[in-house]
């Protein structure tokens, strides 16, 4: 299995380590509910190493990006900007969702989940046909520190960090010495992710723990973006759906004259499916991927289900037809009961706060 | 993990302690709760309800997973643990304490079949 910079800490932690996308990562320290309120609350942190950056240089960069990615990167004006978009196939199928950074006029930077990344590589060699350098860095190591306490504990830990980072928006990034520090995260909180140097990063998570930041595994990872309402690659959607089908529409520019792949396809579709979320009204279960669920606007299916820690009940992210709106009452199968769930708007919970 | 000597377990990571009065108490072992995660939901099965063997009859829910919970031995539900309702992480915290159902077995003579601490153990290494 592959390993990250930081596994030996991990293992010193007592983490209970599985295997993710052929990656050996923490799912937890010991209590993945206790870790999700840290972040909630505070403060914690994830070894998000296995997720790749590969750097995009050449004078043809933003042209290239302008015409593979779905999202616009005409808007990013300002250099250390960060831009979420995704890969479509021609078809409007998603090969992957990523971040994009805007580091200068012949650089870009971009960050693609772990199981993906072999074949988003490939797609981009084969589109780019030489236009642009593509530099997979496996040689950073990424660390996200997330939480309402995030970044003033990011900044008692590693002072040099602070004065690149400390008027940096959300979306946003900066390059502090030999660490690029950007202010997203996939948690619906406040804080820093962290490109560093691999030899660099045990360093880092060490005085990041001293300060008061908690070691989070996989499993408050998932929990915490699913009330965030944020998706997951490979759960909510993937190449069989396309993002005006999992409610990235908002993502996807088809307005301008911009020729991108995917957008003939995108433009021609009428979609039947939208997605929302789900709350669970009654005890009985937890609602979770691939359940059906039945209402007076048809049927549909849970893409992510789980135990909302923040809630105290279990919520869910899925696709139904596109008839449903907030406020409908739907029934989800669990385990061969029709459990009562309210249909919302996602996200559930953004900094610390309940939305729905 | 830890597995008390004093009770008796099935493959399926299930405990069982032979009570005074002939009843029998049902819960899952520290590996069962290690490997689920912690629980959020518990669903037990109603006092009086007949159970053949193996038969599911309860289901632990973590953040992770749904795993079903099957009869050790075939008897009468006489009681289930309700107040695991309002705290299913109490299974995590201390597993053989918190049990999940007791029931009155058909044949008393079925509970010493099952395997011993020292045999459990071998199942999982």
């Amino acid at each position: 299995m592959l390993q990250t910079p930081l596994i030996g800490v991990h293992r010193r932690a007592g983490a209970k380590l599985v295997d993710f996308a052929g990656w050996e990562l923490p799912l937890h320290y010991g209590s993945q509910i206790d870790e999700h309120h840290a972040v909630r609350r505070a403060a914690g942190m994830f070894d998000t190493s296995h997720m790749l950056a590969i750097d995009v240089q050449g004078r043809g960069a933003r042209a290239f990006l302008i015409e593979a990615l779905a999202n616009n990167v005409e808007r990013l004006g300002k250099p250390g900007k960060a831009l979420y978009s995704c890969l479509l196939r021609e078809d409007g199928g998603i090969l992957d969702d990523l971040i994009v950074y805007f580091l200068r006029e012949d650089l870009f930077r971009v960050v693609v989940n772990a199981a993906t990344a072999d074949k988003d590589l490939a797609w981009l060699e084969a589109l780019a046909a030489g236009r642009v350098a593509l530099q997979p860095r496996r040689d950073l190591a990424m660390i996200a520190v997330q939480g309402p306490q995030a970044r003033g504990r990011t900044w008692s830990a590693l002072p040099l960090l602070r004065p690149a980072s400390e008027s940096l928006t959300p979306f946003f990034g900066a390059q502090a010495g030999d660490t690029f520090v950007s202010r997203t995260g996939y948690t619906g909180e406040d804080g820093f992710e962290l490109m560093l140097p691999a030899d660099a990063a045990l360093a880092a998570w060490g005085r990041l723990a001293q300060a008061g930041v908690r070691p989070c595994g996989l499993g408050a990872r998932d929990t915490l973006r699913l009330e965030a309402g944020m998706n997951l690659y490979g759960q909510d959607m993937d190449e069989s759906v396309t993002p005006l089908e999992c409610g990235l529409g908002w993502t996807v520019d088809l307005a301008s004259a911009r020729a991108f792949v995917g957008k003939a396809a995108l433009a021609a579709q009428k979609p039947e499916r939208t997605q929302l979320g789900l709350v669970l009204e009654e005890r009985g279960g937890v609602l979770r991927a691939h359940q059906a669920v039945h209402g007076a606007s048809g049927s549909g299916e849970i893409t992510s289900g789980t135990f909302s820690p923040t809630m105290q009940t279990s919520i869910a992210l899925a696709r139904l037809p596109r008839r449903y709106a907030p406020g409908d009452r739907v029934e989800a199968e669990v385990r061969g009961k029709r459990l009562a769930a309210r249909v919302v708007r996602p996200p559930f919970v953004r900094h610390g706060r309940i939305l729905v | 993990m830890n597995v008390p000597e004093n009770l008796r377990y099935t493959a399926s990571h299930e405990w069982l302690r032979a009570e005074a009065d002939g009843t029998v108490t049902v819960g899952i072992t520290d590996h069962a709760q290690d490997a689920l995660g912690e629980l959020v939901y518990v669903e037990l099965p109603a006092p009086g309800r007949k159970l053949g063997p193996n038969e599911a009859c309860a289901v632990v829910e973590s953040v992770k997973a749904a795993s079903d919970v099957y009869a050790p031995l075939a008897g009468e539900v006489v009681a289930a643990n309700q107040a695991l309702a309002d705290s299913p992480g109490d299974v995590n915290r201390d597993p053989y304490a918190a049990w999940l159902f007791r029931l009155k077995p058909s044949d008393p003579a079925a509970l010493a079949k099952l395997l011993d601490a020292a045999a459990y153990k071998k199942t999982f290494k």
